[in-house]
């Protein structure tokens, strides 16, 4: 409706491969970096950019794990886990040494990376379901050894509480603060996540995700990309653990448990595997959903339900919501919130003479 | 005998009964495997909606235990028949991620749907044994361990018939084999997936009936989930016999681990262990101690 593609003729691969293919690329992306840097911030209060600032984090944490379980296919069910990892390691680095944010997001997420490798190493010997049982233990193991480690847990209640961010001498205390802080982190996150997957690296990774002994014979040393793929994919979580323990102000192992790491598999889920776009769209969904249950029941439930209860049903209408969209997606259609948003666009983009 | 020795034997014959019951869990997602080729990750949630809704006919409407058991069975068996029909057989020939993050999806709705329709609280099941130990010799158990035990034993025996000698069990065996040739050998495939999964939905029922006994019926039931996977890696994915002994081994590795080094590290060892215990069969032995390796042609 609003361009024709006809008209730009690709003649070369880097051309094909290019972040724009289409000039009206930049128009949009200039577009949405208006509204988010410039108007948003205008026109919102607190309380909406808190959530925005809850998305993007998630956002981070859902690349990552897109980046394993879409476009590698490696099952990870201790998403969490690693995140929990990058937030202690950021928060002790933070309290002992005093570092700053900028060292201490590449640190939480370079030792969530290390970690993540050592639990990818069976990946070597197993996949699909001993994967993902694999994962599961490292999960529960990380965990409990978090909180049995005072160490590094900081003793009591396993939890640190951690120094608000300092930017230039100015510490960032309210939301509009914090949100110029995640904002440009999550940018980065997807602006990396485009280059990493139309790269050498992310083709193989494909490749292994479509057939790893294929992927194997055409000359793909799997095991290696399978282990960077948990790498990266943990850097990214790490970050995304960081992040939280920034907003939050306190590091505490109880934020990064089994429910945590099935939420970041439902984003991928939901928003579409293997799609940078489906990442954000599934982010986005699972973070806006309870708020929208809570809207309602708060509106709507309270003719139905007592008020006692009302915060329990909240809590077990989101545990059926989210069940209920999962198998939903996958049944459906499997290529989730992305494939949706594709057909819009491709209605669209011939509207109105669709034939 | 001295005390230390009499600890020890205590420890390992209570974990041996405990294991006899994680069996019984496991042995229900075996079946699955065995027979479609899916993996279920609710298999703890099964037990828990099954123990719920015993319990709560049991205790919310004065129904008699017979009477709450067989609801339980006809819920379990319709429900586990429209799930073969309305989810999974969609997604038939689907990555095994895909179909992972589908009994995912319905682990959640459970836990979510239990507390919902019957509440919240703890209830129990009581089934008509007595509350005294049972004291014989060095050994001192307790009737309901014992109870679970028996059962246990009696069902995966039943299972281990039903898989080797009885013509539906071996009908299945070659559905897990190869979907295509058993079609060909004129075995209707969906009929015995459907079987398969009304078939776990009774195991999950006796395991949420001996579990809930044992230790009360709420969500946190559904964690008995968690204790299968341990069991069935290290019994082998496709073996009845290997979730037998798989479930010893976790049992009394359980019970030894919460016995001696509880004490020293400050508890928590019980659930962290047989997970341990599994990597380094995970690292070894991948398919277990029973389990066929897996050949894979492009």
């Amino acid at each position: 409706m609003f361009h024709r593609e006809s008209g730009y003729y690709k003649t070369t691969y880097k051309a094909d491969m290019a972040l724009f293919r289409l000039p009206i690329g930049k128009v949009a992306v200039g577009a949405i970096a208006v509204i988010f840097f410039i108007i948003c911030p205008m026109i919102f209060d607190e309380y909406y950019l808190s959530i925005i600032n809850i998305a993007a984090i998630a956002v981070i944490g859902a690349l990552g794990l897109n980046i394993l379980l879409g476009y590698t296919g490696q099952i990870s069910i201790g998403h969490a886990a690693f995140m929990s990892v990058g937030a202690y390691t950021a928060a002790n680095m933070a309290v002992s040494f005093g570092w700053p944010f900028w060292l201490t997001v590449p640190a939480g997420g370079c030792m969530a990376a290390l970690i993540g490798t050592i639990v990818g190493m069976p990946s070597l010997r197993v996949k699909g379901l001993y994967l993902a049982i694999a994962t599961l233990a490292a999960q529960f193991i990380i965990e409990w050894v978090l909180n049995h480690t005072p160490a590094i847990s900081g003793g009591i209640q396993a939890s640190i509480e951690m120094p608000r961010p300092v930017f230039f001498g100015r510490t960032l205390e309210t939301q509009a603060e914090l949100y110029f802080f995640i904002l440009p982190v999550c940018v980065l996150a997807i602006v990396a996540t485009l280059n990493l997957v139309r790269s050498r690296i992310g083709r193989a990774f494909i490749a292994i995700r479509d057939q790893d002994i294929a992927a194997e014979i055409i000359g793909i040393n799997v095991y290696r990309y399978k282990l960077l793929a948990f790498a990266i994919s943990s850097f990214y979580a790490g970050v995304c653990g960081v992040m939280y323990t920034y907003y939050f102000g306190i590091a505490n192992y109880e934020a990064f448990q089994l429910p945590i790491s099935i939420d970041y598999l439902a984003m991928c889920i939901i928003g579409g595997l293997g799609s940078v776009l489906g990442s954000i769209f599934g982010a986005v969904f699972v973070t806006l959903l309870p708020i929208a249950i809570r809207i309602f029941m708060e509106n709507v439930g309270v003719f139905f339900v007592d008020g006692v209860y009302l915060a329990q049903v909240i809590a077990q209408m989101r545990l059926i919501l989210f069940g209920g969209l999962i198998i939903l997606f996958l049944v459906v259609e499997p290529d989730g919130l992305n494939k949706l948003w594709q057909n819009i666009r491709n209605y669209f983009r011939i509207w109105p003479f669709s034939y | 005998m001295s005390g230390e020795t009499q600890f020890f034997v205590e420890l390992v014959s209570n974990g041996f009964l405990t294991g006899l019951m994680y069996s019984l869990v496991a042995v229900g997602f075996v079946l699955i495997y065995k027979s479609t080729d899916a993996i279920n990750f609710a298999q703890g949630e099964f037990c828990m909606i099954a123990a719920i809704i015993v319990a709560s006919t049991m205790t919310l409407y004065g129904f008699p235990l017979w009477a709450a058991v067989g609801i339980s069975l006809i819920f379990m068996l319709g429900f586990n028949l429209g799930l073969e029909r309305f989810v999974l057989r969609p997604m038939i020939g689907r990555p095994v991620v895909a179909i992972i993050m589908a009994t995912i999806g319905l682990a959640l709705m459970f836990r979510g749907l239990g507390p919902l329709v019957f509440g919240a609280e703890t209830r129990p099941i009581n089934l008509p044994i007595e509350q005294a130990p049972v004291i014989w010799g060095p050994f001192f158990m307790s009737q309901i361990d014992i109870l679970g035990a028996a059962i246990s034993v009696l069902f995966l025996a039943v299972f281990g018939w039903f898989f080797l000698k009885s013509r539906k069990g071996v009908a299945m065996r070659a559905v897990a084999d190869s979907h295509q040739v058993s079609m060909a050998m004129g075995i209707n495939v969906e009929r015995y997936f459907a079987l398969a999964w009304m078939l776990a939905g009774l195991v999950a029922l006796l395991g949420g009936i001996v579990w809930g006994n044992a230790i009360g019926v709420d969500t946190q039931l559904a964690q008995l989930g968690l204790k299968v996977f341990p069991v069935v890696i290290l019994g082998g994915l496709d073996s009845i016999i290997g979730c037998i002994v798989g479930g010893l081994i976790v049992g009394v590795c359980e019970a030894i681990a919460a016995g001696y080094l509880d004490p020293i590290v400050g508890g928590g060892t019980k659930d962290f262990t047989p997970y341990v215990l599994m990597i380094l069969v995970l690292m070894i032995r991948p398919y277990g101690m029973f389990g066929k390796p897996i050949i894979e042609r492009i």
